[in-house]
């Protein structure tokens, strides 16, 4: 048996977990660019594997029915949730694989808190870092799955908020920590820790809560960097090395990602955090000023001539075309455009959709070339020469009330400056805000038209409209 | 001990952020994705705790479900990741040919 006592071999083990970090570096570095993301991914997962099946080498290791059980059942849950999931909701699917992260995290360290007998004769900084894994896992689960309902719209996505909001979660806080505290002092009652999970549940809630749908994308990032860092601590808490490189890494890209696409919304992450938008408070309803305001409506029709005697077309995708499945539509509609000449382009806001690059990968399902796909500094100089913008299912990233309206919950957020094109047609369901649950001067203005209805179907009318001139 | 683990943590971060410091937005979902996945290597301890010392009723349930979480956040993050990307993937010559084609009509 001397190769199994070599497989057993903790050094043996160490050696898979190097190999299984240098896995997920190599390919993290993948995921970075478009050729090599696909193999990256599958290069990390790979390390994954390696890094399980050398744990369960681990010599001494029972419970065997009980880990296959887990496994199993995990499997069955987990495969068919991200086989079927729609490329709309693939968002709140992250949140959801994010909080289940956080949640294990905290189970493990009740189950180490239950073991050693209340870290009683755990050294100090074992309890330290296992006891802010719990925290920091226990708000990570808690505030995914609330990220998850608003997403779903199994909760309300706009903000909601409790009077006193900011000091009952310094309060929680302080629950947590002083609980924390007492049992790193010796506390060893299972109660005070229960007390911990429950706090920071609490916390977690109330944390997402107050935060409007629109800066959901952030906050979930902020919470996929929460989970690493709490998989660090516990890595540490555990000796392995497997878990403090691959928390580090996801807690340390994490907070990188969450920054960029906060700084992308013009805003920082402490002020989204510390309760939805910027503190105004109530937000007004739509048409709040009392003036009765009409938009014009157009037929699909009139927007395919429109469009066809153009020279310049910017299409702006947004939440609606993710939702009507309408991006093999609109990329029909831009080969017909282009057939007549018309410089088509796209113009993608960095949050448009519920995630950053959400267009971009509908857009490249459906075959539209890089090259037309504009970010938001590329396509704003463009607007004032553009003849016609329109807008699939877009509507707070095109809202001019954050250039020049400073009462409005989203002024100082950078948006697609389409008002400036000559004419702009929005396609929508109908007349109700966005995400955001803000009102849009842009469908009122003398330049816009609107045409009602299904984003696909409206897309496919005008196509064949166009076909028929 | 400690020491030794808090340098790899370290040096972890500086390695995340320099892997990570220059992706197109394009990449930013399936990354956020991948990182996601990549965090569950939390099974490992749920593995490593349970297969060590899970003895208590009570703590077997505990530890279960974290198993069932930590394989839940490790297969599904994957595999919503390569669903992301094989957009990408499938698309290169195809696109190369759609390029081609409208440059030809226009």
């Amino acid at each position: 048996m001397l190769f199994a006592s070599f497989l057993q071999d903790p050094n043996f083990i160490r050696v898979c977990y190097i190999v299984a970090f240098a896995l997920f570096v190599i390919g993290l570095g993948g995921l970075t660019g478009p050729r090599t993301a696909v193999r990256g991914n599958r290069i990390a997962a790979l390390g994954m594997a390696i890094a399980i099946v050398a744990t369960l080498l681990t010599k001494g290791m029972g419970n065997w029915g009980l880990i296959v059980l887990g496994i199993v059942i995990g499997t069955a849950i987990g495969v068919p949730a991200a086989r079927s999931v729609k490329m709309t909701a693939m968002p709140q699917m992250v949140a959801l694989f994010n909080g289940v992260g956080g949640g294990a995290i905290a189970l493990i360290a009740w189950a180490e808190f239950r073991s050693s007998g209340g870290f009683d004769f755990t050294p100090t900084y074992i309890a330290i870092f296992s006891l802010f894994s719990a925290i920091v896992g226990s708000v990570s689960f808690w505030g995914s799955n609330i990220a998850f309902a608003k997403l779903q719209e199994l909760i309300s996505g706009s903000p909601v908020k409790l009077p006193g909001q900011q000091v009952i979660n310094i309060a929680l806080l302080a629950i947590a920590v002083g609980c924390s505290v007492a049992i790193v002092a010796g506390q060893t009652n299972e109660w005070v820790f229960i007390l911990i999970l429950v706090a920071a549940a609490l916390l977690g809630n109330f944390l997402v809560l107050p935060i409007g749908g629109a800066d959901m994308p952030v906050v979930i990032s902020l919470l996929n960097a929460f989970t690493g860092l709490s998989a660090a601590a516990a890595g540490i808490s555990l000796d392995n090395t497997a878990l403090i490189v691959a928390g580090m890494i996801v807690g340390a890209s994490g907070t990188i990602l969450t920054n960029l696409m906060a700084t992308a919304m013009n805003r920082s992450i402490l002020s989204i955090v510390a309760g939805g938008f910027g503190g105004g408070g109530v937000l007004p309803a739509a048409s709040s000023d009392g003036v009765v305001r009409t938009a014009r409506s157009t037929s699909a029709s009139d927007a395919a001539v429109q469009m066809a005697y153009a020279n310049s077309v910017m299409i702006v995708p947004g939440y609606g075309m993710a939702v009507a499945q309408a991006q093999h539509a609109v990329r029909e509609l831009t080969r017909e455009l282009e057939k007549r000449g018309v410089e088509v382009n796209f113009a993608i806001h960095p949050v448009a959709g519920r995630m950053p690059g959400h267009m971009n990968v509908l857009l490249a399902e459906a075959d539209v070339p890089y090259d037309q796909l504009k970010e938001m500094e590329q396509a704003n100089p463009l607007f004032s020469r553009t003849d016609v913008s329109l807008i699939i299912g877009a509507n707070d990233v095109t809202n001019p009330a954050a250039n020049d309206d400073p009462s409005s919950p989203i002024y100082g957020m950078p948006i697609l400056e389409v008002d400036r094109s000559n004419s702009v047609i929005v396609l929508k369901r109908s007349m109700s805000s966005g995400f955001a649950g803000i009102d849009n001067p842009l469908f009122y203005a003398d330049n816009t038209a609107m045409l009602f209805g299904d984003a696909k179907a409206s897309v496919q009318e005008i196509t064949t409209e166009l076909t028929e001139l | 001990m400690l020491v030794t683990n808090l340098a790899i943590l370290v040096l972890a971060g500086f390695v995340g952020y320099f892997v990570i410091s220059k992706v197109p937005n394009t990449l930013h979902t399936p990354l956020m994705s991948g990182t996601n996945a990549i965090h569950g290597i939390v099974i490992v301890g749920g593995l490593l705790v349970l297969g060590l010392d899970g003895d208590s009723f009570l703590n077997k349930v505990i530890l279960v479900i974290a198993i069932v979480f930590g394989t839940i956040n490790v297969v599904g993050g994957f595999l919503v990741t390569d669903r992301m990307l094989e957009m990408f993937k499938a698309k290169d010559p195809k696109k190369a040919a759609a390029a081609v084609e409208a440059k030809g009509e226009n």
